[in-house]
């Protein structure tokens, strides 16, 4: 019986806590790229870069903040600095709506044009975050750095595995649900939000309707901004902040929007999990966990790893491309690619 | 000088010209109907009285102002409702939402309005939290005809509104038309189904190759053995 | 005019390079020409993919890679003691898969519904685990030989050059397998599908040290010319540089330098013939018709996903050649150095700027923009030393904007992407006709 207590509890330490807070983190990267999607009907490449610039502000700012003594403690200084990532990165989106995007929305040209504008905008911004920032790791996460430590779990239950939850995970999981509730609430009880629905679900009948689209879409870059922003945030607080790290999330986050049909917020949400999971339980090493569970002749000496860590992106690939072959409208239906 | 009126249009999308001198008049509380057969310019001439193709000669005049160089998201301002003939509703969105985005641009109350719509189409408001495209065809199009009533419009104008539907929802359909025009609405649509259309219209256009061929009531365009013979299959 | 224009641009690009030999070096200038020969040749694939077909790919750093890898395995000098150690079981590993992927593929041909997927879920895991049975102790035998030397099974032992076609070869085939899944749905699909299958190449030949030794690298590759220190021994080429009146040693290093580029402008040349001969072909006329009106192309009975695959695999082929080349030019094969921004996107503004749908214009791209690449360090080093003069030493700004100066590069190519594409899509040499 402690036997399966502690295989329990090991899982859910490796795999169940920080495979959620990952989901929670995918999931919001996830939903700006299909409102992007939804709206102005491209896959941001830039999306990752985009959270690399508004993470990237939001460090600069706790650092300013950290500097002249500033802080929330418990809770990390860069949720105090949070909203000015929101902002700044709201700027640099309408900014980059208003030089590239809008004449190609102007002279309507074809989806692929959009794409690889946003590629050539994703090496923009991944050029300014590695010009100001640098491109190595940055640290900025203070505060209380555990809710629950392992050695305390240890000790408080007895058992011989412990349990340890980050702050920074329970913040990515209270946040993300907030951010995921406000969302729909505007989406679907705001005039604003119904509009913004209405557009993706119909352009013509909307603008017959007289729902302006430049209003529309600004409003779709400012909360992909702020999605982004966050989405970068809790990854950098839960991890750390690597420019290259967050470029390379846009795979994660493109299988995550897909999974779950792009264009459907709902989806991007159960994607997001859906990836995170396959993710993390197929590059965790089973050998201890397996060890409680299975009698000693039949204990293995290898780790047991499905795949090893190096190859997380191919799990995003593979769901990826399961989900061409079997159902491209995703789980939830969402719109044909 | 008629409510609304398109006169002597002339115009098309390319470099060819669809109309040509091509007059369309109706009045408050009045059906029109454009007939013709397929290529006739129909719809085009619709959608020249709407701004949605532009016209060099001729002009389109609105309760007495020339309208002729607004678009159409500024004639629905003026009081022009248009009914496009597919992907007329938002599918994705509820019977109420699909009126609410009908009512976007006004900024006062419009609850009266869609009580007054669901009146008019009592299975809208039965249904009012389903989404329209889990709906029938004939409420589809009763969602996007309320749609377009929300904005309160002087003038309707239906591209086609029985295409597609059985010939039981196709009575239904323009009963519904008819009891819109009692409450003033002028009315101007484009028919397929020439024969049933005439019988509600006050008012009959029939266009042939982007020209008026036949303007007459309703019923004289039923009874001229000419247009019977040609146009309404004798 | 339009020729004459052409020709003065390609004059100019040669102008600049002669500018580099007598300002800089000779030896510099040989160094950069040879990466122009072979970005050209990289963004003709692309061109053929993009410019041809509309075909966005995202993923050329991979199929390069793909090159590389095939250097590696060609001219490599088999480890025969791995092969004894552990290449059967490679070999039954890889049947293994290919019986399970091969069996999954038939149950879900002749099974239906719920027990469709319960059957192939089970064969896929059972296929998996049986696979990595054999796989892993053959992966460990081959790795404990030697690891600091070998741990690899090494190559074929042939010249290096028959790397060139196996390299394309290696990329087409990766190209049908994405193709094969991408193609045919919307396009942002394949621009995703190939960013995805370029990071695990690179995964791949980063982690499968038995194959490639992983980030141990494989250095000492075998060239396609002779060595400047055999050069430099040689009787007839120290009379040759006795007679030109030039030290031996700087000229073997010119010497090999030279044939490097002769190698490399001839497959360019060849490819080039090629391309321009397909796009004037039927297939070339037929290919941009359904590039410019898909649907009409779809109407009049074209197989369009099938024209865009066939596409797809010769412009991943060529970018594979090209791959092999580079490594074979590097002498050593460097997982860890590919990255995008040096091997996606640069193609890209090399096909943007050129001229997409051109195949000069692609060639003179590749050329100009590896030159602008190269050239930008110093003069951004410069540009920088001039910003920050008036700053103390010392001073934090001013090292922060020294050290970030090679970033200003990469902000500068992005720029100059969207710049093109938004004021100048057809790029210096336009495509002829036009879209």
């Amino acid at each position: 019986m402690t036997d399966i207590l502690n295989a329990l509890i090991l899982f859910a330490n490796f795999v169940l806590v920080p495979a959620t807070a990952y989901g929670a983190q995918l999931a919001l990267g996830a939903l700006g790229v299909t409102l992007v999607f939804g709206i102005l009907r491209f896959s941001n490449f830039a999306h990752g870069d985009t959270m690399a610039f508004g993470t990237m502000v939001t460090i600069l700012v706790t650092w300013w903040f950290q500097s002249m003594g500033v802080s929330i403690h418990p809770l990390p200084t860069a949720l105090l600095a949070l909203p000015f990532g929101i902002l700044a990165t709201v700027g640099m989106l309408l900014a980059t709506d208003r030089l590239v995007y809008r004449f190609y929305r102007k002279v309507k040209a074809a989806p692929i044009v959009f794409v690889m504008s946003s590629v050539g905008v994703m090496f923009v911004m991944n050029g300014i975050v590695r010009f100001i920032i640098g491109p190595d790791d940055q640290r900025f996460a203070d505060g209380e750095r555990f809710i629950i430590k392992a050695r305390d779990f240890k000790a408080a239950t007895g058992m011989a595995e412990g349990l340890t939850i980050k702050v920074s995970q329970a913040l990515t999981l209270g946040i993300a649900v907030i951010v995921v509730i406000a969302l729909f609430w505007f989406l679907q009880r705001t005039r604003t939000g119904k509009s913004m629905r209405a557009f993706s679900d119909n352009e013509d009948l909307a603008l017959l309707s007289g729902i302006s689209p430049e209003r529309v879409v600004m409003i779709t870059w400012i909360i992909a901004a702020a999605l982004a922003t966050i989405a970068g945030t809790l990854y950098g607080l839960d991890k750390s902040f690597k420019p290259f790290t967050y470029f390379q999330l846009l795979l994660p986050i493109f299988a995550a929007a897909i999974v779950g049909g792009i264009g459907n917020p709902l989806g991007a949400i159960a994607g997001g999990f859906v990836v995170a999971f396959s993710e993390v339980t197929i590059t965790y090493a089973y050998k201890k966990f397996l060890r409680y569970l299975l009698p000693e002749n039949l204990e293995p000496d290898s780790l047991v790893q499905l795949l090893s860590t190096d190859y997380k992106f191919a799990v995003s690939f593979v769901i990826l491309v399961m989900v061409l072959l079997i159902r491209p409208t995703g789980i939830f239906k969402g719109k044909v690619l | 000088m008629s409510f609304l009126s398109g006169e002597n249009m002339t115009g098309g999308y390319g470099a060819a010209d669809i109309l040509h001198d091509c007059t369309i008049a109706v009045e408050k509380g009045e059906i029109a109907v454009i007939v013709g057969p397929n290529g006739a310019g129909k719809s085009t001439a619709m959608k020249a009285v709407f701004g949605m193709l532009s016209i060099h000669t001729g002009r389109v005049v609105l309760d007495g102002t020339d309208i002729s160089g607004l678009s159409p998201q500024d004639r629905v301002k003026a009081g022009m409702g248009f009914v496009p003939q597919t992907n007329n509703v938002f599918t994705s969105l509820t019977v109420q939402e699909n009126l609410e985005m009908g009512a976007y641009i006004r900024t006062d109350d419009f609850s009266e309005t869609m009580e007054r719509v669901f009146e008019l189409f009592p299975i809208l408001k039965e249904k009012r939290n389903q989404q329209a495209g889990e709906l029938s065809g004939g409420q589809r199009q009763q969602v996007a005809v309320g749609r377009a009533l929300m904005t309160q419009p002087k003038v309707l104008m239906l591209d086609e509104p029985t295409a597609g539907v059985s010939p039981i929802v196709m009575d239904e359909l323009f009963d519904n038309i008819i009891e819109v025009a009692k409450t003033g609405i002028a009315i101007l649509m484009v028919e397929q189904n020439a024969r049933q259309a005439l019988n509600i219209a006050d008012k009959g256009y029939v266009l042939v190759q982007g020209r008026n061929r036949f303007t007459d009531t309703g019923e004289a365009l039923l009874a001229n053995p000419e247009v019977r013979k040609s146009f309404l299959g004798g | 005019m339009r020729i004459h224009r052409n020709v003065l641009l390609f004059a100019g690009m040669f102008g600049l390079l002669a500018i580099v030999g007598f300002g800089q070096s000779w030896s510099v200038a040989l160094t950069i020409f040879n990466l122009c020969l072979i970005s050209s040749v990289m963004a003709l694939g692309v061109n053929i993919q993009w410019g041809y077909a509309g075909l966005f790919n995202v993923g050329i750093m991979g199929f390069a890679a793909l090159g590389g890898v095939a250097a590696v395995l060609v001219s490599k000098p088999p480890v025969t003691e791995a092969w004894s150690a552990g290449a059967a079981g490679i070999g039954l590993a890889i049947i293994s898969l290919g019986v399970t992927i091969a069996a999954t593929i038939y149950a879900r041909r002749k099974l239906t519904g719920r027990r469709r997927s319960l059957v192939s879920f089970a064969i896929i895991v059972a296929g998996f685990f049986i696979t990595r049975g054999i796989f892993d102790p053959s992966v460990s035998a081959i790795e404990a030989i030697e690891p600091a030397k070998t741990g690899y099974l090494g190559g074929l032992g042939l010249p290096v050059i028959v790397s060139w076609a196996v390299g394309g070869l290696f990329a087409a085939g990766a190209a049908w397998l994405v193709g094969k899944i991408a193609l045919g749905l919307r396009s942002d699909y394949l621009a995703i599908a190939t960013l995805g299958i370029s990071e695990i190449i690179i995964a791949v030949l980063k982690n499968e040290d038995w194959l490639t030794r992983g980030v141990k690298n494989v250095a000492g590759l075998d060239r396609p010319v002779p060595r400047e220190i055999e050069l430099q021994n040689t009787d007839w080429f120290i009379s040759l540089a006795d007679t030109l009146g030039t030290n031996v040693i700087s000229f073997s290093s010119i010497f090999v330098k030279l044939s490097y580029s002769v190698l490399f402008a001839v497959v360019l040349l060849a490819i080039m013939w090629l391309s321009e001969k397909a796009l004037k072909s039927p297939w070339g006329r037929m290919m941009r018709a359904i590039r410019d009106n898909r649907d009409a192309a779809e109407a009049m009975g074209k197989d369009v996903t099938r024209r865009h695959l066939q596409v797809f695999i010769l412009g991943s082929a060529v970018v594979g050649i090209a791959g092999a080349m580079l490594t074979t030019l590097d002498g050593q094969f460097t997982p860890g150095t590919y990255n995008p921004l040096r091997y996606t996107f640069l193609i890209w503004v090399m096909v943007i700027v050129g001229g997409s749908g051109n195949n000069w214009g692609s060639v003179l791209g590749g050329f100009l923009i590896w030159f602008v690449w190269i050239e930008a360090e110093p003069v951004g080093a410069w540009l920088m030393d001039v910003v920050t003069s008036g700053m103390s030493e010392g001073n934090g700004l001013r090292d922060h904007l020294l050290k970030s100066a090679p970033h200003m590069r990469l902000m500068v190519m992005g720029m100059i992407l969207l710049l093109v594409l938004r004021f100048s899509p057809r790029g210096l040499i336009p495509e002829k006709g036009g879209r």
